[in-house]
Parts: C-alpha cells; structure tokens; sequence
C-alpha cells in the first residue's frame, strides 16, 4: 500500500513536471519568449555569432537530417580522439592510459548515440578530462540532438502546409542552453546537497576503521550524474551506475534522479499537443505511453515484490532502495532509453527482465528517449492511424495530412530496423562461438542475456544483464554497428515523413475524420505497439525469460 | 436501376473460377502479390523437403506433406477469391461484347452526301461522317450533327426505354453499341475502333486495365514489409533455438512463417478492389479508374445541381390565393380553364392542383379557344364565350388588366417571392381573381439522405441558377449546407478550386459541356451518360442511369471499399496473436516443459497444434471471400462511431476468432487422426 501511494505520488509528479516543462519548453522551440530568455537571449545570440550560424534559417528534411548525420560523425571522431589519446592528455589524475580501439570505438558510438552502453568501467578507465569533455559533453550533445529531431518531427507533423523543419543548429543551440543546462545545474546542485562528489581531484586514498587502506574513486560525479538521467544518457560515473552509494547516496537523490530519467520524454508529449495547437493529441499520446508504463512496471513490482516465494527478491538489489523504488527505477530506466541503474537487471525475476526487454524492444517509445520517445512513438502512430484507419472510410489521416505510400514506405524501413538489429545481432550472437564468449551462464538465462544487450544497443537504451561480457572484440564491434542502426535508421526515415507531411495540404476536420485522440485511440495505438511491435519478438522471449520463468515455477533454475 | 442478367454469378462462375485459380500459379501472375508470392514459394520448399521425408521414411512425413498441402490451399484460395472477382467483371464484359459486332456502316462523303458508301465499321476513323437509320447499331462513339431520334441504349445501361438523341445541344453524344429506334441521324465519329467507351467499358470491367490505387499501393507496402518482418522472426528464430538445444523441423518453421504473414488481407486485397468497382457497375456507374473510386471515400464537399438532384427540377402549384372579394373556387375554376391547353409543367400541376382541390361534381366543362404563351404578351390562356381568362407573370397580368393588384393580395406575392416561389397571376378581362403559388417541390427523402451526408462530415452544396433569395430559400428546405445561386461554369470552377485549396476533396456531377473544366477540376467528377462528349471525357465515373442523385450512391461505394480493406488488415494481423499461442509451445514444449502454460487453447499435440494453424490460415481466406466481394457493411455514421464499431468487430474479433477457429479444428484434426 505504502509502495503504490509512492508510485501513484511519483507519477503525478512526472505528469505535472512534465506537463509545465512542455509550458515552458513551447516558447523555446517556436521562436518566441521564454522564461529564460532575459538572461540567456544575449548568451544564445553571442554563441550564434561566434558560430556563424543563422537560426532563422530553415531547413528542408534532408538539410537538416545531413546537419544531424554530419553533427554526430564530428562528435564521434572528437570523443573517439579523447578516448585513445587520454593518456597523453591532462586531468588525468591517476594516469589512465589509452582506451583500445575497438573498446573506444564501441564507447565513441555508445555516447554519441545516446545509448552510453558501457562496455568499461569509468573509474577505471577514463581520466576526468574524458569524462568532462568527452563523454558529459556528449551526454548534452546526444541528448539535444534527439531533443533537436523530436522537434523538426513535429513541426512536420503539425506545422503549416509548406512549413521547413526549423533549424538544427538553432534548435541544438537552445536544447541544451534553455533546457538541458539549468535542468542539469538544478539537478547537480541537489545532487551535491545529498552527498554526490563533486570534484576535480583525483580518488581519496582513505584509512578503513579496520586501518586498511582504500582508494575511493572521485571525480565530477553530479554534473555528469545530473545530465545522464536528464538526457536518457545512462552512463554513470561509476561502473555500477546509480547503483553506487557516491553515484546515487539517498532516498531523496534517488526520486530525484527516477523522475529526471522521465521528465523531458513526458514533457515532449505535451510539447506535441501544444505545437499542434490541440493539446489533446499530446495528452493521447502520453495516456498511450502512460499505460505501457504503468502495466509494465505493475508486472516488474509483483514479480520482485513477490520473488521466489520467500519474500522480496533482493539479491542485486540496494538496501537502501529495497524492492518497490528498484521496480520503479528498472521501469523507468528501460521504458525510456536510459539505461542506468539502481539495482542488477541480471538478478531481477525473468519476468521483471521480461517487461524490461520489451520496453527497449518496442523501440523505446514507452516515453523513450529524450526526443526519440516521441519521433519513435510517431512511427507506430503512422501506422496505426494507417491500419485502422481506413475502417472510417477515408484516406487514413493524422493531423490533417493523409497517410499514403512514401509515409508507410519510410514508416516500414524505420520499423524494420527494430527486428533486424535485435533479432539478427542476437541471432548472430547466439550461434557464433566468438560471440558465445560473452555469456556467463547457460540455458534461457544466457540467452536473456545475449538479447538484452542487443535490446538495449538497438534501442539505444545502455543498460545490461550484469553477466553479459560486453568488452570483447566481437561484442563491441556489433554493438556498436547496431547502436549506429538503431539511432539513424530511425532519425533519417522519421525526419523524411515529417518532410513528406509538412508537404501536404491539411484536410479540415469534419465528423468524418478519424478521430486521433480519446480513449479509443489511446487503445488502438498501445494494441498498435503491443501486436506489432512486441510480438515480433514473442518466439525468441518464450526461449528466454518466458522458458526461464516456466522453468522456475517448476522448480529449476538456470 | 436495372439488373443485367449476366451480373449475378451462377455455378458456371465457380467453375471458371477455380479453372482460374489454378492457372494464377503461374509465377508471372504470382508476382503481383507479394505475400501470395511468398506463400506459394515457401509451399514448393515445404512440398520438396516433405517429399524428401517421405522417401527416407523420415518421421513425421505425413503431417509435413498435409502442412504443405495447405499451404498450396492456401495460395489456391487467394487466387480463387481474385477470380471470383475477375469473373463477375467478365460475365459483365461478355454481355457488352456481344453488342460489339462487326457491322457494315453507311459512310457519307460530306453531311448531305445523297449516295453512301456501305464500309466495314472497323475501319471507321475518327472525324468521318456516318449515316445510321431505323434499327442501325451505332459503330462507335459519336457526336450527333443532324437530326433527332430515338436511340435504344440497354445494351450500356440496361434501360429499356429509348432515349432522344439529338443535334445541338447537352443529347448531341451517342455510345457505340446502341441501337437506333426511329428516325435517322449523322454522326461524326469520335472513337476509333477498339478506342470507344465501350471498349474502355469492357477493359474496366474485366480489370484488364486495373491499375493498382493510391491507398491500395500503400497498403502493399505494408504487407511486404510486415511480410519482410516476419522473415526475420522465423529466419532468426533457428539459432535461438540451437542455443536453447532444440531442432525445428524447416517445415515447422515455414508453416510458423506463412500462418504469420498477412495472408488474409493478402488474398483478398485485389479481391476486395474489384468487388468494389463491380459495386460501382451494379449500381450503373462506369469508373474511368479505381482511383476516382477511392476518392469518393475522401471527399468532403459534394457540389449538388438544384434540378434534378434536389428539386424534381420543374415548378408545381402550390396553392391557391384568391384576391380580396372573390371566392377561393372562383379563382381555382379560372385557373384550371387557363391552364387545360397548357402543356408546360407547370400548366399541368396547376390543372392537378386544381383537380385536386375542387369537388368531383363542379368541374367546369366549358371550352374555348386556347391562347398560347407568346413571349410578347407573356400571357396564356384561354378565351370562353363572353370572357377572356388569362394567367402569367405578376407584370404581365396587371398590364393586360390595367389594374394592380390589391394590397393584401400585393404582400402574399411579395412573400412567395420571398420563400423562393414563383407567383403567377389569373385574371378575367379586367378583374385580377388571384395568385397561384409555384414552388421548386423538393424530392422526398433528399433531407434525410444530407442529413446522413453530413453525419459522415460530408458537406452539401447546391448549385442553382436561381437568384440568391429564392436559393436560400430551396436551400434551407432541402436541408444543405450551402449554396451557390446565379451559379456560371466559371463560378462553379472557381469554388472548387476554393474548397480544393481548404484541403478538401471534391465532388460534383454534371452533363453539358460548359462542366467539363468543373469535371475535371473535381477530384470525383460524374458524367451523365446523356452528356456530352466533354462532359464524359472530362469526368472519372460516367453515370449510366443518368441520375444526379447517383453520386451519393458512388459516395458510398467509396468508403465501402476502403473500410473493407482496413478491417480486413485488422483482422489480418489480430490473428497472429493466436497463431503465436498456437505453434510457439509446440515448437519448444519439449525442451521447456513450463511452456505449456502458453499452450492456451489446450491443443492435442505439438503437430495438431501446428496443423490446425495452417489450416485456419487458409479456410479463413475462402470464409471471408463472401465478405470481401460483398463489402464490410456500411452505415453512415461518423468516423469516431465507425471506428469503434470496426474495431470491436475486427480487431478485437480478429483477436478472438482464431483462437475458437484453431481450437475447434484441432479437435477435428485430432478425431480424424490426421496428426
């Protein structure tokens, strides 16, 4: 009772924060005053001159999607250059030395991405120059470029017939000044207050009250904790992620932390509604996302609440957190594309890995990423409105804009890239003996396992069973090629249908329209997710944590 | 609306379907469809490697060999559901074409040509001069230059009574294939052979010229890539179960494959498409394509003529209005004998009126000489011994009277004006009697049938001639939403550009030539078949019946057709939730026990279980054959009450179904010991 009143608390938080971030965040995006803008309009202009960038120039889909595409190929050359040349470079205090190529290949790719999927462990091998200027600048990076696309998408979707995409530079610009810094500064500062190191100096070297002596590793952790759940980042400072007690020390830092995961995805759902000038199409797409969440994280709750009969099932688990906030931060952390942790997925229940698989593999549009929530939710509106809605008796339409062959060609190359990265790297990786390597143990847990790193590459979530060994050469190669798949066969193909939209004339609504928001639709669209996105991998689920959790019951563990 | 007797298919269809059914095997006419493709190519995989098991005596031949029997059923019965189609098309055509004989025509050298040369009709060029005569077939199609005659066109649309053809004018078109009844005419050949409508007629309805429309392009793309997806789950699903240490049958997996496709939609997609423009002929509407069908689901305005589709199209008493003094039977008795010898319309509905209204013992029996309307005095009438009855328009009255009108008389003229009516006067010598009050009278049901428009967020505009007061007036009557009055060709086009420009999809019908650039402008533009030649070659759908009213029909029609592909995709892809449930713990219940509990249906065995599925996935398709052709049933409603009730119907029936259809075939599967 205490756990669902905490729940119920939590999301009416998510709803209400998100719903005044989208407030907020409208001005931002569309050019006109915000909150901000006394203090940070100078900053924006400045930064625009010493860029050369002129803002008010709009870009057609394929400008900007090559703006994006060139953005993110710098940003991977300039981390991947941190990442091997560390050693030779400052701030690195305890002397790291140069990450292998393969590994910084996987990481470059992993930050840039969005995903963070980390196939090292940060203390050990990243100096603080790479975790400041390399992967916390990505983190904003990444984060804005989802932000940037997520909001070119719904300019096409809702703007004007003829109407450009805006601006990617611009729309990068004010992601990360408006919204992901003084979010992040809000964050860390309580962050700091709860504990979290903050500092430029190296590890503590501390005598136990055994008198042993410790190396405690230290280094920016609140600035990069801050904008890692901000930004759906999920990369923490530390290996085992918020799991760590400097990375995530309270109660309080560790609500802090769950509702940041959600904050930005929730608010763009509001953003949508409010940019298509019919708010109840944002609020449409949010009860659709709110459900998936609820009914997952129900699932998650029970199962760990549950365990295997002898009380809640702690082992992987904080006991500070205890079983009802790691439910709701695995929730959280796979439904949107975040990827960090307070607790071991690897030690959940089957089916708790269950419902935390399918969240990434749907395509991360359980609010999903920070942007990439909603472009990725798109998709499965276009083919939803597709599909059904031909039953009216019309040409299907969303928003005023007919849905015809070249949106549900490009829809279909998106979706496609779901099943073929999951499907195919795990299939790759569960027959080839390189790759077999990598899993710690046999039967449906190994192959949980194996599918749930490709999960959380395609989805470009970052999370992972604790067993799985991701840092070999085969792992971070392919992890890295699909984390590449995951992101840009859905940015370029999602950007193309907003272009294609915004194109097009918009019908008039007449009582003949196919109604896109209400109960109904909420409905369509989460069957829409449910049938077609997560059955697709139902075979290979019944050989993993459903055969794992069949088995348990009958008493045999893996 | 006539029926044609070769429409309704009979056994011999059936027979020539399934002959039909086969020959589609042919790789090249496979090709058209992608998951048919698919299916048939995974059947001839299945049938050689369950042939192979056969002849090493592998274990489980038998049910491998069945599984890729119905796999070939299954493509079987897609292609019997495109031929039953095809074949109703075809009986159609035949019809037609046997009005398309080879016929020796009277060629004139110039237009009074005394001595015409008897050629072949088929080596008739466009732009000769022909002669045809009392039971003369027309070769081709035509532009009447001289002459008038009766034509006897049931050949095209099943009409019996002729109709009149004539030079000049919105009749001037004749339609190869038709029959001359009376008289003779010139015509001008306008089609080559093998080029008229006929031809094009006989093209259309054998789907020889079917090109694939906009939304049904879409839907194919989605199907192959819904169809690609699934490759990828079956393909993939191999190695996963390898590593879990189990060996899936290729058979199994080919079965799991084609029972996840969309088959269903898949089969009868092209199906549902031609049923749709069958429909549409049935109903007497000739669709130029499949495109313009389609599009009549997606209009939003539809641009109506005042006469003929709203009002019967001429003026009809009304009632009566006697002048103060006289009596209401004075004026109805003056009346009648003014109108006896008037043969307009209106003449005729005033001596209805007052047949109507007087007592069946005080007719008057009096007779005179008729004065007819002359455009001078613009009076009619007639004269009787010792008085002159007249009646015409208000002006016209009061100055043969020398008198005006009195006031209380005066103010129910104006207030006919005002509601639209037309008021005439009747006067006797000098003496005015009253007013007879002429309306537009407005077809029965017409209300109801825009209210029902409108319910589906169709609006209705009429156009009308008529000056603006007299337009809102019928307007508000008919129950439209707008109206377009003193309405010129270039007005007509200009509101559609208009509307066009809103967004929204048009929709009009009309038959002289001055519509044609407003028939092409519309996205959906019905030609009467009484046209003219411009109209008809402008428009995308020839109305045979020439009937206005036929575009709401065609409306319908639309929509039907697109909501019986989107349920049908529904369907489609609700039945593999079931399918799942039904092979999944049979592929792996051997290797993990515990998933039985997935085994939800409780199925016999692990082969019943995948058996039965393929064997539902093929019977639906011949099952839901009948619905396809027939089309999803249709209501008007709005798009949210649609929407729910499809839904429940099915997505949510496609969910349910297979799990009942599965279930009760794997019963029949088990008793009969076939797995």
């Amino acid at each position: 009772m205490h756990d669902l009143l905490g729940y119920a608390v939590f999301l009416a938080a998510l709803t209400a924060g998100g719903w005044a971030l989208a407030a907020y965040m409208q001005p931002v995006f569309t050019g006109g005053r915000s909150l901000l803008s006394p203090a940070l309009g100078p900053v924006e202009r400045g930064f625009y001159r010493i860029a050369g960038i002129r803002a008010d120039q709009p870009q057609g889909w394929k400008a900007y999607a090559l703006s994006v595409l060139l953005f993110n190929l710098l940003g991977f050359l300039l981390l991947y250059a941190i990442l091997r040349l560390q050693g030779a470079l400052p701030l690195n205090p305890d002397a790291i030395p140069a990450m292998a190529p393969d590994l910084a290949f996987n990481t470059a790719i992993s930050f840039v991405t969005n995903t963070n999927w980390q196939a090292y462990s940060g203390e050990a091998q990243l100096s603080s120059l790479a975790q400041m200027a390399g992967l916390t600048v990505q983190n904003f990076l990444s984060a804005a470029t989802g932000m940037a696309v997520g909001v070119a998408v719904i300019r096409g979707f809702t703007g004007p017939r003829g109407a450009a995409l805006g601006n990617f530079w611009a729309d990068m610009t004010r992601a990360v000044l408006y919204v992901l810094l003084p979010l992040s500064l809000v964050l860390g500062l309580l962050l700091i207050a709860q504990g979290v190191p903050q500092t430029l100096s190296g590890a503590a070297h501390v005598t136990t009250l055994q008198g042993a002596e410790q190396l405690i590793p230290r280094g920016p952790v609140a600035s990069q904790v801050a904008i890692k759940q901000l930004g759906t980042n999920g990369g923490g400072f530390y290996g085992v992620n918020s799991a760590h007690p400097l990375e995530n020390p309270t109660i309080l830092s560790n609500m802090a932390q769950c509702l940041s995961i959600l904050l930005i995805p929730v608010a763009f759902c509001f953003l949508f509604g409010r940019m298509a000038g019919d708010r109840r199409q944002g609020w449409a797409i949010f009860a659709a996302m709110g459900v998936m969440f609820v009914a997952g994280l129900a699932v998650i709750y029970w199962a760990e609440t549950a365990g295997s009969g002898l009380g809640a099932n702690m082992e992987g688990k904080e006991q500070r957190f205890g079983a009802a906030l790691s439910a709701l931060w695995a929730a959280a952390t796979t439904a949107a594309s975040n990827g960090s942790v307070n607790a071991m997925h690897d030690s959940f229940m089957p089916l708790s890995g269950l419902v935390q698989m399918i969240n990434m593999q749907v395509g991360e549009v359980i609010f999903g990423g920070v942007g990439a929530g909603l472009y990725g939710m798109l998709l499965y509106v276009v083919l939803a409105v597709f599909l059904a809605g031909l039953m009216v008796g019309r040409t299907p339409e969303y928003l005023g804009r007919k849905i015809e062959a070249r949106e549900v060609t490009l829809a279909m190359l998106a979706f496609l890239s779901m099943p073929l990265g999951i499907l195919g790297g795990a299939a790759i990786s569960a027959s080839l003996p390189a790759a077999l390597a990598s899993v710690q143990e046999g039967g449906p847990h190994g192959l949980s396992e194996i599918l749930y790193a490709y999960s959380s590459a395609v989805g470009n979530n970052g999370s992972a069973f604790a067993g799985f060994g991701a840092a070999t050469q085969w792992q971070t190669t392919a992890l890295g090629l699909l984390m590449l798949l995951g992101r840009y066969a859905i940015i370029v193909p999602m950007l193309a249908i907003a272009g294609a939209l915004a194109a097009k004339t918009r019908a008039p609504v007449t009582l003949g329209t196919f109604p896109t928001h209400g109960p109904l639709f909420v409905t369509l669209l989460v069957l829409t997710v449910t049938v077609l996105g997560a059955l697709t991998f139902f075979p290979v689920l019944a050989l993993g944590p459903i055969a794992e959790e069949s088995a348990r019951l009958a008493g045999q563990s893996f | 609306m006539s029926s044609h007797p070769h429409s309704r298919p009979h056994t011999g269809l059936y027979a020539t379907a399934l002959r039909a059914s086969v020959a589609k095997l042919h790789p090249r006419a496979l090709l058209g469809n992608a998951v048919i493709c698919v299916t048939a190519a995974t059947a001839a995989v299945t049938t050689l490697l369950a042939l192979r098991d056969l002849a090493t005596g592998a274990p489980g031949a038998g049910v491998n060999l069945q599984i890729a029997f119905w796999l070939w059923v299954c493509v079987l019965f897609a292609n019997f559901a495109e031929a039953l189609a095809e074949g109703r098309g075809k009986a159609r055509a035949d019809s037609l074409r046997a009005t398309k004989a080879e016929t020796m025509v009277k060629l004139l050298a110039q237009e009074d040509d005394p001595a015409p040369r008897l050629v072949a009709s088929g080596s008739l060029r466009a732009g000769q001069l022909v002669l045809v005569e009392t039971g003369d077939l027309i070769p081709t199609d035509a532009e009447v230059i001289r002459g008038v005659a009766s034509v006897d066109e049931s050949a095209i649309t099943g009409e019996s009574a002729p109709v009149i053809r004539e030079s000049g004018g919105d009749r001037s078109s004749v339609t190869g294939g038709t029959r001359i009844v009376s008289d003779s005419l010139v015509l001008r050949i306008l089609a080559e052979p093998g080029k008229s409508f006929l031809d094009r007629m006989i093209a259309m309805v054998e789907g020889a010229e079917r090109q694939k429309t906009p939304n049904e392009i879409a839907l194919n793309i989605l199907l192959a890539g819904l169809t690609l997806i699934f490759l990828l789950v079956t393909v993939t699903l191999q190695p996963f179960a390898r590593y879990s240490g189990i060996a899936i049958p290729v058979v199994t997996l080919a079965a799991l494959f084609v029972t996840l496709i969309p088959t269903t939609i898949g089969g009868l997609l092209s199906a549902i498409g031609i049923a749709g423009m069958d429909r549409l002929m049935r109903a007497n509407v000739i669709a130029k394509s499949g495109r313009a069908v389609e599009a009549a689901g997606d209009v939003d305005t539809l641009l109506l003529d005042k006469t003929g589709t709203i009002t019967f199209g001429n003026r009809m008493a009304d009632a009566f209005l006697p002048a103060q003094g006289v009596i209401d039977r004075q004026l109805i008795r003056a009346a009648l004998l003014a109108s006896l010898s008037d043969d307009t319309p209106e003449g005729k509905s005033i001596v209805d009126l007052a047949h109507r209204l007087l007592p069946a013992d005080d007719k008057p029996a009096e007779t005179g000489a008729p004065i007819a309307f002359s455009a001078q005095t613009r009076l009619s009438g007639v004269d009787l011994p010792g008085r002159r009855l007249r009646k015409g328009a208000v002006d016209a009255v009061e100055r043969f009277t020398g008198r005006h009108a009195d006031p209380g008389l005066r103010a129910r003229i104006d207030e006919i004006a005002r509601s639209g009516g037309t008021p005439l006067l009747v006067a006797q010598d000098d003496t005015i009697l009253g007013a007879i009050h002429l309306k537009d009278v407005i077809k029965p049901g017409v209300r109801d049938r825009f209210a029902e428009l409108r319910a589906m967020g169709i609006r209705t505009v009429m156009i009308t001639g008529d000056n603006p007061l007299t337009a809102a007036a019928i307007a508000a009557e008919a129950g439209v939403d707008d109206f377009l009055a003193e309405a010129t060709p270039e007005m007509k086009l200009d509101f559609i550009r208009r509307e066009q420009a809103g967004g929204r999809l048009v929709a009009m019908c009309g038959d002289g030539s001055n519509d044609a650039p407003a028939l092409a402008q519309a996205d959906v533009g019905v030609a009467m078949n009484s046209g003219t030649p411009a109209a008809k070659e402008a428009a995308n759908l020839i109305d045979l019946d020439s009937d206005p009213t036929k575009l709401i029909e065609v409306v319908m029609v639309g929509k039907q057709l697109l909501i019986s592909r989107g349920a049908l995709t529904t369907f489609s892809i609700a039945n593999d939730v079931a399918k799942y449930f039904a092979i999944l713990p049979a592929l792996f219940v051997a290797a993990f026990p515990g998933l039985a509990v997935l085994n939800v249906m409780n199925l016999h065995s692990p082969q019943s279980a995948i058996l039965s599925a393929v064997i539902f996935n093929a019977l639906i398709i011949v099952a839901l054959i009948p619905l396809a052709l027939r089309g999803v049933r249709y209501a008007p409603a709005g798009a949210a009450a649609l929407l729910r009730r499809n839904l429940a119907i099915y997505g949510l029936g496609g969910l349910i179904a297979p799990f009942l259809g599965i279930k009760a075939i794997d019963l029949a599967v088990t008793a009969l010991g076939l797995a």
